[in-house]
C-alpha cells in the first residue's frame, strides 16, 4: 500500500499538564532531527500527537526511524482519501486486505471532525462498515475486543484512514528528565542500562576508563562504537575517555588485593562525580545488576556507592542476565559489546575479590592514600578527552576525518 | 589511431578519483589491520568504514559483507562454503546451464565429490524459467545459484521472482552471482529472498583482485582458505585495505549514478542493436533492449551477436585493427575457441554458438563512439564477406 501520511502518537507526556507543550516541542524537534535525511516530509502538530506527511518518502524508512524514537507510543501508516463515500469504502477495504495477519474481527470507528459531511458518524460506521464485511468472507464485526480497529476521520481537507498500529519506543522526550552520567565499560550491561536511562527522558553523556596500554585502542574503538549506537536514540552524544592507568596501576599496588575493585569502582565514581559537576549532570547511571559479580553484592553497592554523593541510578539492578541481553541485540549493542577486547574493570583482577568489603577498611586504605589519590583523581579528570559522536558519524576533533572523507 | 575499449563485462578501466584513492592509501595505510598498534587500528577503522559503505549501497548490514579477492572466489565461497558447512547424507544443489565459469565449474567439481547437480535450461532468449527451479528442488537440495546478468548476452534473470518461489524452502540457500548487475540493473537484498549475492570490484570501476560476498545472517559458510581468521573466520587472508576502500568509492560511485546513466546507457544499447540489425551477416543473440525494465529484460550495457561462418578471433582482430576492442563470449573463456557454453544453451547451432562477439561498453562512450563502431564494424563485415567459406 502506499501511504500519505503517518499519524504519530505521544506517549506519557500528554498526562503531563501545563509543561505538556514544551515536551511535545521538543518531541517534534527529536523526530525531525531523526528524520533529517528526508527532506521531503511535513509535519504538522496536532493535540499530543503530530502527522507526518510523507510527500513521496518512504513510509517503510520513517517506520524504521521512528519506532527507535524515545516519547512515541504508537503510529499508523495513512491514506487520504477523497470525501466521496464510494472513494472512502474503497480504500477502507484494500487496507483491510493489505493487512499483513488476517483479522477475524473489526470494528470501525468513524470521526467526524468536519460536520458539513453529509453523513453523520453513526451512520458511516455502518456504510463502511458494511461494505468491508460483504468482500471479506471470514471476517465478523466485534466492537468490544476487535483484533483491528479501522479509523475513518473526516477533516475538511481530506479523509484519512487508518488501521494498523505500531508500537514505538515509549517513555519520555530525551532530555526531559534532566541529564545524567553513564559509565559506559563496553560490556553487555551497561549500553542497555543507557538506552533506558535515555528512555525515561534522561539526557545522557557516557565516562568510560581506559588503562592504556593495558587495555587496547581497540577497546576504546568499542567504546566509541557503542556509544555511537547510543547517539542513533538520542541524536547526538558526549563521551568521555577517562585515562585511569595510573590511578589503577596505584591502586593494584596498595597491597590490599581482594579490594581492588572496591578501591577502583569507588575512584571511578569520585571522577564521574567531578565530570558530572563540570557538565550539569544530577546523576550517575551504572549498568550494575544486583548479584551479578563481586562489585554488584549489595554489600559491594553499598561500599562503592557511599563515594558519591549524587543519586546512583541502576536500572538494570533486578534484571536476568538474559533479559538484559535481549534487550542488547534490540537496541543493537550486543554484537559490539562481545567483541573481546579487555576493558579497565577486567584488569588486575584478583583471584578472590571481596563480595562483603569492609566500608572502614576500604576508606582507611584511602586516607592512607591522601594527597596521593587526590592529586590521581585531579589529573584523570584534567587528561579526559571527549568526543562528542552523532548518530550519523563523529563530530571530527582534528581535520584528519575530513581528508580520510575523500577515500570513501 | 584512437582505441575504443567496447569489453566493459571483461573489465572496467577505473576512475582516476579511484585510482588517487588507493595510491594514497598504499602510501599512508600499509599496516597490517589485524596488529593491535595504532597503525594497525587505523587501517582497521577504513576497513569497516568501507563495509558501512558498501552495506549501504548495497542494502544490506555491515555484518553480512564478506571482503573476497573477486567474483569468482565470492562464487565458489557461497557454493562450496555452504555445501561443505551442510552436514546431510545427500545433497543436491541446482544452477542453471548459463553460468559463469565459477560457478559451473565448481558445480562440476562438486559432482567429482558426490554432490548431485541439476543443471537447470534456458529458452531461447536465454532465460531460465522460475517454476523449472521450483520443480527442480528435492528434499536434499542445498543450494540454488543464479546468475543476475549474463556476461555474454547481458540477460536479466527473473531473481526476484525465483527468491519469492524459494521462499516457500527454507532449507534451500538462495546464491545470485551479480558480478555483472552491480551499479547496473536494480536488486533488492531485502526484499528479493537473496540469502548470498557476489560482487566483483573491478567490474565497476574499481580494482582487480576485490570482491564482496553478501552473506544473510544465518547461512554460515564453511571457508575455502584456512587462517588468521580474517572476515570473522569465513576468509582468512590479511586485508587490502587500499583495494577494499577504492572498491567501496566505486561501488558509491556506480551506485549513485545508476538512476541517471541508466537512460543514457539503455539508448547507446538500442542503437547499437539497430546497428547490428542492419547488417545481415550478423544475428543478435539475448533479449532486445525493448523488452528492457530492469528486472528481466536486459542489461544495459551489452551486446552479443554471432557471424556464423566466421571465426570469432578474425572478427576481434579485424576491429582492432580499426581500434576497436572487443570480445568473443567472455574474455575468460575466449581463447578456447570452442562453442559458447551459453549459445548452446539458448538452442544456437555450434556454427552460430562459435562465431558470437560480445560489446559492452561504459560511460565513457558517447553516441558519436557508437556511430563509429557500427561503420567500422560494416566495414569489417564487407571486408570478410568474400571469405566466408574460407574460413570455416
Amino acid at each position: 500500500m502506499k501511504y500519505d501520511l503517518v499519524l504519530v502518537r505521544f506517549g506519557e507526556i500528554t498526562i503531563k499538564g501545563r509543561n505538556r507543550n514544551r515536551f511535545e516541542a521538543m518531541l517534534l524537534t527529536r523526530i525531525k532531527s531523526a528524520l533529517k535525511a528526508m527532506p521531503k516530509l511535513e509535519y504538522v502538530r496536532g493535540y499530543a500527537r503530530v502527522y507526518i506527511h510523507l510527500n513521496g518518502e518512504s513510509y517503510e524508512q520513517v517506520s524504521d526511524r521512528l519506532k527507535d524514537i524515545f516519547g512515541i507510543q504508537t503510529y499508523s501508516p495513512v491514506i487520504s482519501s477523497k470525501h466521496d463515500l464510494e472513494a472512502i469504502r474503497e480504500t477502507s477495504l484494500q487496507m483491510m486486505r493489505s493487512l499483513k495477519t488476517e483479522p477475524k474481527t473489526f470494528k470501525v470507528s468513524v470521526k467526524r471532525g468536519w460536520k458539513q459531511y453529509p453523513h453523520d458518524s453513526i451512520e458511516m460506521n455502518h456504510l463502511v462498515g458494511a461494505h468491508v464485511l460483504r468482500n471479506t468472507p471470514d471476517l465478523k464485526v466485534d466492537v468490544r475486543a476487535p483484533d483491528v480497529e479501522l479509523k475513518i476521520d473526516i477533516q475538511h481537507e481530506s479523509a484519512y484512514i487508518y488501521c494498523e498500529v505500531e508500537k514505538a519506543a515509549g517513555g519520555f522526550p530525551l532530555g526531559m528528565n534532566g541529564k545524567g552520567m553513564l559509565l559506559l565499560s563496553g560490556g553487555i550491561d551497561s549500553p542497555v542500562a543507557g538506552w533506558m536511562a535515555m528512555r525515561k527522558g534522561l539526557k545522557i553523556e557516557a565516562v568510560h576508563f581506559h588503562s592504556y596500554p593495558f587495555t587496547s585502542e581497540q577497546a576504546k574503538e568499542k567504546v566509541i562504537t557503542l556509544a555511537k549506537r547510543l547517539a542513533y536514540y538520542s541524536g547526538k552524544i558526549k563521551l568521555h575517555l577517562v585515562p585511569f592507568t595510573e590511578l589503577q596501576t596505584k591502586l593494584a599496588q596498595s597491597g590490599h588485593d581482594s579490594l581492588i575493585i572496591t578501591l577502583m569502582r569507588r575512584s571511578m565514581l569520585k571522577i564521574t562525580e567531578r565530570l558530572a559537576e563540570e557538565n550539569g549532570a544530577l546523576a550517575i547511571v551504572t549498568g550494575d545488576s544486583l548479584g551479578q559479580v563481586a562489585s554488584q553484592t549489595l554489600g559491594s553497592m553499598n561500599v562503592i556507592g557511599r563515594s558519591s554523593s549524587l543519586p546512583l541510578l541502576r536500572p538494570l539492578v533486578m534484571m536476568d542476565k538474559q533479559d538484559i541481553i535481549d534487550c542488547a541485540e534490540r537496541i543493537g549493542t550486543f554484537q559490539t559489546s562481545i567483541l573481546p577486547f579487555e576493558d579497565c574493570c577486567t584488569l588486575f583482577v584478583p583471584k578472590s575479590p571481596a563480595t562483603q568489603p569492609n566500608l572502614t577498611l576500604v576508606e582507611r586504605i584511602e586516607a592512607h592514600m591522601g594527597e596521593e589519590l587526590e592529586r590521581l583523581i585531579d589529573e584523570a579528570v584534567q587528561g579526559t578527552e571527549v568526543l562528542v559522536l552523532r548518530e550519523d558519524g563523529v563530530e571530527a576533533p582534528a581535520g584528519e576525518s575530513k581528508e580520510e572523507d575523500a577515500w570513501f | 589511431m584512437k582505441t575504443y575499449y567496447y569489453d566493459h563485462s571483461a573489465s572496467t578501466p577505473m576512475l582516476p578519483m579511484v585510482i588517487q584513492t588507493m595510491s594514497e592509501l598504499m602510501k599512508l595505510h600499509y599496516a597490517n589491520p589485524a596488529a593491535l598498534h595504532k597503525s594497525g587500528a587505523e587501517a582497521m577503522k577504513l576497513i569497516d568504514r568501507a563495509r558501512a559503505s558498501i552495506s549501504d549501497r548495497m542494502g544490506s548490514e555491515p555484518g553480512e559483507v564478506v571482503f573476497t579477492s573477486g567474483g569468482t572466489e565470492s562464487n565458489n565461497l557461497a557454493i562450496k562454503g555452504s555445501v561443505n558447512k551442510v552436514a546431510r547424507s545427500s545433497k543436491h544443489i541446482i544452477t542453471s546451464a548459463i553460468e559463469h565459469a565459477s560457478v559451473f565449474e565448481s558445480f562440476r567439481q562438486l559432482e567429482t565429490f558426490g554432490i548431485h547437480t541439476t543443471i537447470l535450461p534456458v529458452d531461447r532468449q536465454g532465460k531460465i524459467r522460475p517454476e523449472d527451479v521450483a520443480n527442480a528442488i528435492r528434499k536434499d537440495t542445498v543450494l540454488v545459484s543464479i546468475m543476475q546478468v549474463n556476461n555474454e548476452t547481458g540477460v536479466v534473470q527473473p531473481i526476484r521472482e525465483i527468491g519469492q518461489l524459494l521462499g516457500e524452502f527454507p532449507h534451500v540457500r538462495f546464491h545470485v552471482d551479480g558480478v555483472q548487475a552491480v551499479g547496473k540493473v536494480p536488486f533488492s537484498w531485502k526484499e528479493w529472498g537473496v540469502d548470498l549475492y557476489s560482487g566483483s570490484a573491478h567490474k565497476f570501476g574499481g580494482p582487480k583482485g576485490l570482491g564482496f560476498l553478501l552473506v544473510k545472517s544465518g547461512n554460515e559458510l564453511s571457508p575455502l582458505l584456512s587462517g588468521g581468521d580474517q572476515e570473522q573466520g569465513t576468509r582468512s587472508g590479511t586485508h587490502n585495505v587500499p583495494g577494499i576502500v577504492a572498491m567501496s568509492q566505486a561501488l558509491r560511485l556506480a551506485v549513485e549514478s545508476q538512476e541517471a546513466r541508466r537512460e543514457r546507457m539503455y539508448a547507446i544499447r538500442r542503437r547499437l542493436l539497430h546497428i547490428v540489425g542492419d547488417i545481415p551477416e550478423l544475428l543478435f543473440n539475448g533479449v532486445h533492449s525493448d523488452e528492457a525494465d530492469g528486472e528481466t529484460g536486459a542489461a544495459p550495457h551489452i551486446v552479443n551477436f554471432s557471424y556464423p561462418g566466421m571465426r570469432p578471433e578474425v572478427i576481434i582482430h579485424m576491429l582492432e585493427k580499426h581500434g576497436i576492442l572487443v570480445s568473443s563470449q567472455s574474455a575468460c573463456s575466449s581463447k578456447s575457441l570452442q562453442p559458447s557454453r551459453v549459445l548452446l544453451a539458448m538452442g544456437q547451432d555450434a556454427d552460430r554458438a562459435s562465431g558470437s562477439i560480445r560489446i559492452s561498453f561504459g560511460d565513457e562512450h558517447t553516441m558519436e563512439d557508437i556511430e563509429i563502431l557500427g561503420d567500422r564494424l560494416k566495414r569489417v563485415v564487407a571486408e570478410l564477406k568474400p571469405l566466408e567459406r574460407n574460413s570455416k
